[in-house]
């Protein structure tokens, strides 16, 4: 009797895992679905190639380049941010800071990602664009800059906690090599440990760099909603999740064209957050390899 | 562009020496600030909400709905919202994620689906969360009629930290050593006798703090639930799944973005209700996860 019992719970455990499997279909069905409606009307070309995004105008034009300068604007500054704290501070902890104080630092810096999102966009927005306006008085009320710069925090704890065991997997006998040669602990650092931990930090940084594409809530809050063609971290811009969320907020017609930008907006976040994340996939299943 | 690259690394390499050989391991010390400038910025921040959340934070404020005058301002439809979204997560993430976690790590034994199935749970955790609303939207709300309701949300929720229960089961399971399941097998224990009467009791902790961190996860987003229609004026209490819901994040982001500035008190004092609520739940988790890697590590 126990068999075919135990046929049957294999087989729903085999369904869960095919589930996971149907989930990515249906994501990405849906958002095929959708902007398959919008490139009916709009066209493909238009879409890559327009560099204007005025979809509320007597005449919509529907070019997706000043969403897509917007976000790539506000996620570059936040891996200029966090890349040189998050590389400089995972240096630290896995080459110079002793366990216990490692044991505190690491979980503390974990918690950054505990935050909700919203929490960091209401920061940018009351705290730090204030903050920075005393310092660059023609920054506007809503900019590219002050939400980057939090979302660099955002970010951090990634970068850090990637990189770090990546550069902890390196294997001893190299750091002793180089000490016995006469480094000091940065050049092992910085000239044996870092390269050989390359792919590893280089997969944290990617990774970083594909979470703050598809960060929504702190350019919502702070950003602003005005999609421009430029990389002026000064003034308002808008981002693709950022358009998205102005669309929902609205009272947007179900079945007409602007409910089905948002589907097109999402499938080219998708594509290009799924590009990055299987890039920091391969590069740290390589260095994996590597270090065995 | 190369050139400047190089230069930069050269001299990075040099600062970096040049304070390790003044003073033993010198760099140390840079480090420790460094890392000391980003808990004190978040401390920082903190101090602020907290400063300015704080006087908000009294009776009315927890038992009041949405209203026009900050003062009267209250979160109990959001916090009930909240509580709703983390007890269905819970519900829906912990049974699939487990089920799908535990076939994975016991049960695939082709390499090329073990591997497909890996790559696909690595890419669902890297997916936006905004594009879970999306899916949320058209499949919840739309697809299956559910409409803006509470089980839409929790439904688009689950999807979103499924990757995430999965990952930690699978760890969960990787920690129970070898020599327990063959023992069990050793006394004719069949497969899933094994995994039930052996593997996941000893697992269980581990999969209960993943399950946790999931749900934090899950009650601090706004994003998808924004998109899956999420409104800013809740007049009752919610009694069923089927109501239209607001949940904490998605007030704090109506607050925050209204233009009167007293409704910034409001925001804080939400903000400092919901990283109560988050980081008692990551402190549950994590302190859960501590007595079981003792316990199983012994």
């Amino acid at each position: 009797m126990r068999r075919p019992a135990e046929k049957l719970i294999e087989g729903l455990l085999g369904l869960s895992s095919l589930f996971t499997l149907l989930l990515t279909f249906t994501v990405i069905g849906v958002l095929m679905y959708n902007a398959w409606g919008f490139f009916e009307v709009i066209g493909l070309g238009e879409f890559l190639t327009g560099t204007r995004w005025t979809p509320f105008f007597e005449n919509p034009a529907f070019g997706m380049w000043p969403l897509l300068t917007g976000t790539l604007l506000t996620a570059l500054i936040a891996m200029f941010t966090a890349l040189p704290l998050g590389l400089l501070i995972s240096i630290y902890l896995s080459e110079y800071a002793n366990a216990t104080w490692r044991n505190v630092a690491r979980p503390a810096l974990d918690l950054l990602s505990a935050i909700p999102t919203v929490v960091y966009g209401f920061l940018a927005l009351v705290f730090v664009t204030p903050a920075l306006q005393y310092f660059f008085p023609a920054l506007e009320r809503f900019n590219a800059l002050s939400p980057g710069l939090v979302m660099g925090f955002m970010i951090l704890p990634i970068i850090t906690s990637i990189s770090e065991d990546a550069m902890r997997a390196v294997p001893a006998n190299l750091r002793e090599a180089a000490f016995a040669m006469g480094a000091s602990r940065w050049q092992v650092a910085w000239r044996v440990v870092l390269p050989s931990a390359f792919n590893g930090v280089t997969a944290a940084v990617i990774l970083a760099f594909s979470r703050a594409l598809g960060e929504t809530m702190i350019v919502s809050i702070a950003a602003g909603q005005q999609p421009q063609l430029t990389f002026n971290p000064s003034v308002a811009i808008q981002t693709a999740s950022s358009y998205i969320i102005q669309i929902s907020l609205g009272d947007v017609d179900r079945s007409g064209l602007e409910y089905k930008t948002i589907f097109a907006v999402g499938l080219g976040l998708f594509l290009l957050t799924f590009a990055l994340n299987n890039l920091s996939y391969w590069l740290r299943a390589r260095f994996k390899q590597q270090q065995r | 562009m190369n050139r400047v690259f190089l230069r930069l690394f050269k001299a990075i390499d040099a600062a970096g020496d040049w304070y390790d050989r003044q003073r033993g391991d010198g760099f140390a010390l840079y480090g420790l600030v460094f890392t000391l400038f980003v808990v004190a910025i978040v401390l920082g921040l903190f101090t602020y909400v907290s400063i300015a959340g704080f006087p908000r934070l009294g009776t009315r404020f927890f038992t009041g709905f949405a209203s026009r005058i900050p003062e009267q301002a209250g979160i109990l439809p959001a916090f009930l919202g909240t509580l709703w979204v983390m007890a269905l997560v819970f519900l829906i993430s912990f049974p699939l994620g487990v089920a799908a976690g535990i076939h994975l790590e016991r049960y695939v034994s082709q390499r090329r689906l073990a591997r497909l199935l890996e790559v696909n749970i690595t890419n669902l955790a890297g997916i936006p969360s905004i594009v879970y609303g999306l899916l949320g939207l058209q499949f919840f709300v739309r697809g299956l009629a559910l409409g803006e309701s509470i089980l839409a949300a929790s439904l688009t929720l689950s999807m979103m930290v499924l990757p995430l229960v999965i990952v930690a089961t699978r760890e969960a399971l990787r920690m129970v050593p070898g020599s327990v399941t063959e023992a069990a097998y050793a006394l004719g224990a069949t497969k899933w006798q094994t995994i039930w009467y052996h593997a996941l009791p000893l697992a269980f902790p581990g999969i209960i703090s993943g399950v946790l961190l999931a749900v934090t996860r899950a009650i601090g987003e706004a994003a998808p639930l924004l998109v899956i229609g999420a409104v800013a004026f809740v007049p009752f209490v919610p009694a069923s799944v089927f109501d239209y819901f607001t949940v904490l994040p998605v007030q704090i982001f109506f607050w925050a973005t209204k233009p009167q500035s007293s409704f910034l008190i409001n925001a804080s004092a939400a903000i400092l209700v919901l990283l109560a609520l988050t980081l008692l739940l990551n402190l549950l988790a994590v302190r859960i996860r501590e007595r079981w890697h003792k316990r199983i590590e012994s």
